[in-house]
C-alpha cells in the first residue's frame, strides 16, 4: 500500500540546540505508527513541524499521499489532513462541544454562526465514536478524557486523515484509555493513519503495528508489531542496557528512633480526613492510592501550601506544624510539585536562578546575589543530576521534561532536606530518566533522607518504596509493608467490595 | 556563561536602540537641529521624569501587575512639596515631605494587592480618581507658587552642563538595575512574575514582594513629582501628572518588559523612555500640530512593539 505520509532528512535547530537531524519517518493509511524516544529526542519537535507550527531546517521534505507539504502553516497542513492532539488541550471549557469541534472553523451564512449545523454535523461525529454526551453539553463539565475525544471529534470533522496523539493516556483513567483504544480501532479500521506518542510500554503493544524509535534528535529504527519486545525498545531508546531498572541497594531504618517526621490527624475539611504516618531516615515510604484519593492534597497540607483544619506535623519530636512552605523549608521538609510547569519551574528564568531559588537567602551577603555560589550549585547539579544542557545561564523553558524534572528536583537537594516528598516524581519523564530519578531516590535514602513518594504506578512504587501507605478518600486505608505487592496495594485502594 | 546571559540580555535591551536611534538621525535630517547641545539637553530634561515614573512601572509590570495612579500621586506629591516649600526656614523640607507622600500611597496600593489580593489594575485604578481628588484638596482646588522654591535647583540646576534632572533620572535607572540584577529581591521580582504560586511554594515572600514593588512606584511617584515641582516653581493638583501614567507604561513596554510579567529590564525602560521624549521633542521641533503629535506618537508606539516581536518570534523560541 502506498504511505499516507512519508518525512525525509527532516532536521531542526533551535539556536545552539539540534533538536533533529535528518529524521526519516513514513506511515501507512489504517496504521498505529508508534513513536517512542526519551524526553527531548525530538518527538514532538517532529510532530510540530508536521502540524505546521515549526519550519525545519532546508532540505527536508514530507509528502502527504505523495504531493509534497509546504511548511510552516497549520493551515495548509489542516488542508492536508493532518491533526494534532496535544498534551496540553487545546479547547474552549465555556463553550459547548459542537462550538469547540468547529473552533476555527465555524459553520456560517452570511457572517452568522449557524449553531444549528455545527450541532446536526457534530452528532454523528459523536455517535461514530460512541460517547454518551450531547453536542451541546459545556466541554468544561466534561473529564479529561471526555474532553480528549472531542478533541478527536474535532479532527474527524476536519477529515483528518492522518492523526497524532501525544500521550493521550497520561491523564486517563483507565476506563476512559478502554474508551480510547476502541476509538483509535474504529479509525484505524476507517483507513485513518494514528501516529501515537507514548512512553507506556503495554500500549505500545497493544496498539502498535509498527513502532519508530527516536534518539537524541535522531532515527533509530523501526520494529514491525512481531518484532516488539521492551528490552529492545528499551535499549534503542537509551541506547544502552537498563539491567537494574529499578534500584533498591538502601536498608531502610525502622526502629522508633529513627523517625524523622510523624503526621497527627491531617485533614482539611474537604479532601483529606484524619491522615496520620511517620517517616524515618534512610526510608522510602509510598503513597498510592486512585487518582483523587487526596494524596497530592494531603502532601500539600504537610508541606504548609493550604489551609489545615487540624493536624499537626512533628520533625524529630518537635512541633514544626508549617503554615506556609516557608515554615516547611525552614522545618527541613521539602515537596516536589506533580505539576512541574504550573507548579515549580520558572520557565523563563536560567536554570541556574531556578536551582538557587531556594537558597538565595542563605547565600546572600546582606541581600546581594551571590552569582559564584549560585554557579557552583548549578555547575554541580548539572553534574550529579546528569541534567542534558548546553551550560546553565539558558532558561528551564527550553529544557524536556526529564531535564526540567531534574533542574526542579536540584533545587530542593540544595536545601538538603531532613525529608523530601515527592509527587508522580517519574510523569512525563522518559524511561532514561525515570531509571535515573530512581537511582536518586534510592542514594538519597543510603544518605539518610527520609523519602515520601507519591505515585500512580504500581511497579514503580514497588521497585522502589520499602513500605507503602495506600490512601482511599481522604483517609489511609491502609499500611503495605516488605514484601510490598501490587496485589495487596490494589485490593486497599479500592477497598472492600460490597457485598 | 555568565557572558552568553549578559550578551542575551544585552540584545534584548538594545531591542529598541537601533529604533531611538534612527528616530534621532531622522529629526536631525528634517530640523537641523535636533542634535544640538542645547535641544539634547532639553530632550534628557523632558524625558527625566517620566523615566524615573517608568522605572517604578517596571518593577510593577514585571511581577505581572500594573500602576496606574502614578500620575496622581505625582501631582498630590508635587503639592505637597511646593506647599511645605512655603513653611518659612524649613522649605526644603518639601523634598522628603514629596517622596513620602508617593511613597505612603505606594505602600497603600500594595497593602491591598498583596495582603488583600485585590487585582493591580482595580486597585490603582481607584487610586488614579481618589488621589487625584486628594491633590486637589491639597491646595484647595488651585495652583500653588513658590517664586523661591529652595530646591529648585533640582529642577533647574546643572553639573557640568547636564541637567540635575537628567543626572536623577540615570541615578534611578542605576539603582533599579542594581536592585533588580545584584539583590535576591530582585531575583524574586522575577520569580513572582514568572510563576507567583510556584514562587510561593519556593517559599519566597510573595506578598513582602508585591508590597515593595508598588511602594517602590509610589516613591518613584513622588521623586516625580517633587522634580516636577522643582522645574515649575509650582503645582496643579487637576492639571499636573494627567495621563503619566500611560507614557510610563509605553516606555516600559517599548522597552521589551512583557507585559505579563517576569521577563524584561530596566535598560529597555531606559531606552523606551527616550523614544517617548524624542518623539515629543522633534515632532515639536519639526512644527507639527498638536492634535498630529498625538497620533503620530501612538502610532509610533504600536508600530516599535509590533516590529520588536516580529524580531523575538524569528530567534529561538521552544
Amino acid at each position: 500500500m502506498a504511505p499516507v505520509l512519508e518525512m525525509q532528512g527532516i532536521a531542526k535547530t533551535f539556536g545552539p540546540v539540534r533538536a533533529l537531524r535528518g529524521v526519516s519517518l513514513t506511515v501507512h493509511p489504517g496504521e498505529v505508527h508508534a513513536l517512542m524516544g526519551e524526553n527531548g529526542a525530538g518527538k514532538s519537535t517532529l510532530m510540530k513541524i508536521l502540524s505546521g507550527a515549526y519550519v525545519p531546517d532546508p532540505g527536508g521534505e514530507v509528502r502527504v499521499n505523495g504531493q509534497p507539504m509546504p511548511f510552516g502553516n497549520p493551515k495548509t497542513s489542516k488542508d492536508f489532513g493532518i491533526a494534532v492532539i496535544y498534551q496540553e488541550l487545546s479547547l474552549a471549557p465555556n463553550l459547548t462541544v459542537a462550538e469547540n469541534v468547529f473552533l476555527g472553523n465555524e459553520r456560517a451564512s452570511r457572517g452568522v454562526v449557524d449553531r444549528r449545523a455545527m450541532r446536526e454535523e457534530t452528532e454523528p461525529l459523536l455517535r461514530q465514536l460512541g460517547v454518551s454526551f450531547s453536542p451541546t453539553t459545556q466541554v468544561g463539565s466534561l473529564s479529561l478524557g471526555e474532553r480528549q475525544l472531542v478533541e478527536i471529534a474535532r479532527a474527524l470533522s476536519t477529515n483528518a486523515r492522518i492523526i497524532v496523539m501525544d500521550e493521550p493516556t497520561t491523564s486517563l483513567s483507565s476506563r476512559e484509555t478502554e474508551k480510547l483504544f476502541e476509538v483509535i480501532a474504529r479509525m484505524k479500521a476507517d483507513g485513518i493513519a494514528v501516529i501515537y506518542i507514548s512512553h507506556r510500554m503495554e500500549e505500545i503493544y497493544r496498539l502498535s503495528d509498527r513502532c519508530s524509535v527516536l534518539r537524541d534528535g535522531s532515527y533509530v529504527g523501526t520494529l514491525d508489531r512481531d518484532e516488539l519486545s521492551a528490552a529492545k525498545l528499551v535499549a534503542m531508546m537509551v541506547g544502552r542496557d537498563l539491567s537494574s531498572f529499578y534500584k533498591k541497594d538502601h536498608v531502610p531504618h525502622d526502629a522508633p528512633r529513627d523517625i524523622v517526621m510523624t503526621v497527627e490527624g491531617m485533614s482539611d475539611g474537604r479532601l483529606v480526613s484524619d491522615c496520620s504516618l511517620t517517616v524515618h531516615r534512610g526510608e522510602v515510604l509510598g503513597i498510592a492510592g486512585l487518582v483523587g484519593s487526596g494524596r497530592t492534597e494531603l502532601a500539600r497540607l504537610i508541606y504548609g501550601a493550604d489551609a489545615r483544619t487540624s493536624g499537626r506535623v512533628t520533625m524529630l519530636g518537635q512541633d514544626v506544624t508549617p503554615k506556609t512552605p516557608r515554615e516547611a523549608l525552614d522545618a527541613g521538609i521539602v515537596y516536589l510539585t506533580e505539576d512541574r510547569k504550573g507548579l515549580g519551574l520558572f520557565l523563563d528564568m536560567s536554570i541556574s536562578d531556578n536551582v538557587s531559588m531556594c537558597v538565595l537567602e542563605r547565600d546572600a551577603k546582606s541581600g546581594l546575589r551571590d552569582f559564584g555560589r549560585a554557579a557552583e550549585r548549578a555547575a554541580r547539579s548539572l553534574k550529579g543530576l546528569a541534567i542534558k544542557a548546553p551550560n546553565a545561564a539558558i532558561t528551564v523553558g527550553a529544557l524536556s521534561g526529564g531535564n526540567q524534572q531534574k533542574v526542579l528536583l536540584a533545587r530542593l537537594l540544595e536545601l538538603e532536606p531532613k525529608v523530601i516528598i515527592l509527587d508522580e516524581p517519574t510523569r512525563g519523564v522518559d524511561v532514561g530518566a525515570k531509571s535515573e530519578i530512581y537511582r536518586l531516590i534510592d542514594d538519597l535514602a543510603k544518605r539518610g533522607m527520609a523519602v515520601v513518594m507519591i505515585s500512580s504506578e504500581l511497579p514503580e512504587i514497588v521497585g522502589v518504596a520499602d513500605r507503602v501507605l495506600v490512601m482511599r478518600e481522604g483517609r489511609i486505608a491502609g499500611e503495605v509493608r516488605a514484601p510490598v505487592e501490587q496485589e495487596a496495594i490494589m485490593a486497599l485502594s479500592v477497598g472492600p467490595v460490597a457485598a | 556563561m555568565q557572558n552568553a546571559e549578559r550578551v542575551r540580555t544585552l540584545i534584548r535591551a538594545a531591542g529598541m536602540l537601533p529604533v531611538l536611534i534612527l528616530l534621532a538621525i531622522g529629526f536631525e535630517l528634517l530640523t537641523g537641529r535636533f542634535l544640538s547641545v542645547n535641544n539634547l539637553s532639553i530632550v534628557t530634561q523632558q524625558a527625566s521624569i517620566n523615566i524615573v515614573l517608568a522605572a517604578g512601572m517596571t518593577f510593577v509590570i514585571l511581577t505581572g501587575g500594573i500602576d496606574l495612579s502614578v500620575g496622581s500621586i505625582l501631582a498630590t506629591a508635587a503639592m505637597g512639596a511646593v506647599i511645605a516649600s512655603l513653611w518659612p526656614g524649613m522649605g526644603w523640607l518639601g523634598v522628603p515631605i514629596g517622596l513620602l507622600i508617593g511613597l505612603a500611597f505606594g505602600i497603600v496600593n500594595g497593602l491591598m494587592v498583596a495582603y488583600l489580593g485585590l487585582p493591580p489594575f482595580i486597585v490603582t485604578l481607584g487610586a488614579l480618581t481618589a488621589v487625584r481628588g486628594v491633590a486637589r484638596l491639597l491646595g484647595e482646588d488651585t495652583t500653588v507658587f513658590n517664586a523661591d522654591l529652595p530646591f529648585a535647583v533640582i529642577g533647574n540646576g546643572t553639573v557640568f552642563g547636564i541637567p540635575i534632572l537628567a543626572i536623577i533620572a540615570l541615578a534611578v535607572i542605576l539603582a533599579s538595575w542594581f536592585i533588580l540584577r545584584r539583590t535576591v529581591l530582585g531575583t524574586w521580582i522575577y520569580a513572582v512574575g514568572g510563576n507567583q504560586e510556584a514562587a510561593r511554594l519556593t517559599g519566597i515572600k510573595v506578598s513582602l514582594v508585591l508590597l515593595f514593588v508598588y511602594s517602590m512606584s509610589g516613591l518613584m511617584a513622588g521623586l516625580g513629582g517633587v522634580m516636577s515641582a522643582a522645574r515649575l516653581y509650582a503645582a496643579n493638583g487637576l492639571q499636573l501628572g494627567q495621563a503619566y501614567e500611560l507614557d510610563a507604561i509605553a516606555a516600559v513596554i517599548l522597552g521589551g518588559t512583557s507585559f505579563v510579567g517576569g521577563v524584561g529590564s530596566i535598560w529597555g525602560t531606559l531606552i523606551g523612555g527616550l523614544i517617548i521624549a524624542v518623539l515629543s521633542n522633534g515632532l515639536i521641533l519639526t512644527g507639527v500640530s498638536d492634535i498630529w503629535q498625538f497620533i503620530i506618537k501612538g502610532l509610533v508606539i504600536i508600530a516599535a512593539v509590533a516590529l520588536d516581536r516580529y524580531r523575538l518570534s524569528g530567534g529561538a523560541r521552544t
